[in-house]
């Protein structure tokens, strides 16, 4: 029975997909098409409507890319191209890869001493909390260019000042999901160690810490996903020389579409690897913990 | 499996002192608790005295502070007048003494442990080697009938089982005194006969004094050696009934005289306080 019921949904989600590939093929031409013929009207060329089919999905800067136009970018510059090319989308890749990387180490620990200073400490909690959420208030794009600009004066450059913004954007669901998670504990467990005489520290990582776990790691799944959007927004608006978001942005100023597009899959798959990652580690740490998967 | 812990059996001279030594004193003990619909007299004017060895049942109708006056012997409440001396000290010395292991209604076991795991948690706290902590554990969980479980989880084990596991890791660390609140209240009566009988092994086996909480009548009169009557608002001791029962006792002593004049005696002390009320 559940042999069917997977192959059910297997064939649910190749309908999807399917479904969405005609609707993008259609979206193309309808956009593409308007483009063509102001074209062709201006050359004063007769056009047929299988010259236009032809040409809308085979446009150097269609003004949107078909799959296999994406497809065929995204072979070329990863698979065709030098890894320490410029023009190679894993040299870009790797460069957002370890800003986002560090950015979301920093906010993870960050995210994590902010709430254990919060939920220890009352005058910490009202002092914080409310820094906390404004924080996240402020559109990050209008904040990254002066980090960048005020870390450039201070002499960093490079890696640290982007992942400084990923660490901005990913500190703030762990620090949420940890409050939550080290108030976590039973009563009854709090009393259980209080008559074992237990010292704060013992509270902690007995009792506080492991119990905060799942917390943690639904955190640390949006903190990743935001560290990733940081990187690559720390990368738009400095005209950093390398990264997806460099990627990006050379895309749009010299009107390469596929450019962007192909930068944006892999950024969405880039993301979509790290939540996963997560996923696993959160796996591997709840089978040790005894809890059925 | 290395079973040879020493368990310590003081011989019967010793014993006959050990059974006179007070270990909790109780004198005119009151707690009110300050609620927002006003001050709650949850104890009122206690005095109890419990000697090392015995089995005292606290026995009552909920609301009479049965509970209250158990966390007030671990340190988990405070009186507010009158005095209490646990062990000669006060309760929160007996606790950093680790003189007693406290069983709560519900297991509490940590769920991300193995049984072993969780018996071991006082044992980390206390500090004992890697070594000692499994003979303790070993030595413990056999004594509850869990030997074969060390590495399953909670989740694995039957509510019964996982309350055995709560009274080992009570156990494991050795505490003189055994507060237990409710401990089988939330199983079925079958387990819970079968469990109150192995409570009294390990009790005649390792000579602790037990204060023991329960609101069921058969319970007290098959445990203790002593039941204390309480009755509510305010929560006071209505009556001290020594039991006359030998210390050895098997379930069909409930179908004995004693047995059941000594249940009638508590059920008219809890009826007759009813009525006063």
């Amino acid at each position: 029975m559940f042999k069917s019921l997977h192959k059910s949904q297997a064939a649910a989600l190749t309908l999807m997909v399917l479904a969405l590939l005609v609707l993008w093929y259609l979206g193309a031409l309808w956009l593409n098409s308007d483009l063509l013929i102001n074209g062709y009207e201006r050359r004063n060329i007769d056009w047929s409507f299988s010259q236009l089919l032809a040409d809308a999905y085979s446009m150097k800067r269609p003004l949107l890319p078909t799959p296999d136009q994406i497809a065929a970018e995204l072979y070329k510059s990863i698979f065709d191209t030098k890894i320490s090319s410029k023009r190679s989308l894993v040299y870009h890749t790797g460069i957002t890869l370890s800003s986002t990387l560090l950015g979301f180490l920093m906010g993870a620990v960050l995210g994590i001493v902010l709430a254990i200073g919060i939920v220890h400490n009352r005058t910490l909690e009202r002092s914080l909390m409310p820094w906390v959420i404004t924080s996240q208030t402020i559109p990050i794009l209008a904040i990254a260019p002066m980090i960048i600009v005020v870390l450039g004066a201070l002499n960093f450059t490079g890696l640290v000042p982007k992942a400084i913004i990923s660490m901005y954007l990913s500190f703030f669901p762990v620090t949420i999901g940890m409050v939550k998670g080290l108030r976590a504990p039973d009563k009854l467990h709090m009393e259980l160690l209080a008559t074992y005489s237990a010292k704060p520290g013992e509270f902690f990582w007995k009792l506080r810490w492991p119990t905060a776990l799942p917390y943690l790691f639904a955190s640390l799944k949006i903190a990743i996903a935001a560290s990733l959007v940081g990187a690559i927004v720390a990368e738009l608006p400095t005209g950093a020389q390398g990264g997806l978001g460099a990627r990006l942005l050379s895309g749009s100023y010299y009107g390469q579409t596929v450019q962007i597009w192909a930068a944006l899959v892999v950024a969405a798959v880039l993301g979509a690897v790290l939540v996963a990652l997560v996923g696993m580690m959160e796996r591997k740490i709840n089978r040790r913990m005894g809890i059925a998967a | 499996m290395d079973m040879t812990v020493n368990t310590q059996p003081a011989s019967s001279p010793e014993r006959a002192k050990e059974e006179a030594r007070k270990i909790i004193a109780i004198e005119d003990l009151s707690l009110v608790f300050e609620t927002n619909d006003g001050p709650v007299n949850a104890l009122s004017h206690i005095d109890l005295d419990i000697h090392a060895g015995d089995f005292v049942s606290f026995i009552g109708p909920s609301g009479c502070g049965k509970t209250t006056l158990l966390r007030v012997i671990a340190d988990l409440e405070r009186q507010t007048e009158g005095s209490i001396q646990v062990d000669g000290t006060s309760p929160e010395d007996a606790r950093l003494n680790r003189l007693y292991g406290y069983v709560f209604q519900a297991p509490g076991l940590f769920p991300w442990r193995t049984i072993a795991g969780n018996c071991k948690v006082p044992l980390e706290i206390f500090g004992m080697s890697k070594e000692q902590q499994q003979r303790h554990v070993d030595k413990y969980l056999e004594l509850v009938g869990l030997g074969d479980f060390h590495k399953k989880f909670p989740w694995q084990l039957s509510g019964g089982m996982q309350q055995r596991a709560s009274i080992a890791r009570a156990l494991s660390f050795e505490p003189e005194l055994l507060l237990m609140d409710e401990p089988f209240g939330a199983l079925d009566e079958i387990t819970r006969d079968h469990l109150n009988l192995e409570l009294l092994k390990i009790w005649r086996e390792t000579r602790k004094t037990v204060v023991f909480v329960t609101h069921s009548i058969p319970e007290a009169v098959l445990l203790s050696t002593h039941i204390v009557v309480m009755s509510p608002r305010p929560g006071r001791i209505a009556k001290i009934i020594k039991s006359p029962l030998p210390r050895e006792r098997t379930l069909e002593d409930r179908e004995s005289p004693e047995f059941i004049a000594l249940a009638q005696e508590v059920r008219e002390a809890l009826a007759n306080d009813h009525r006063i009320n």
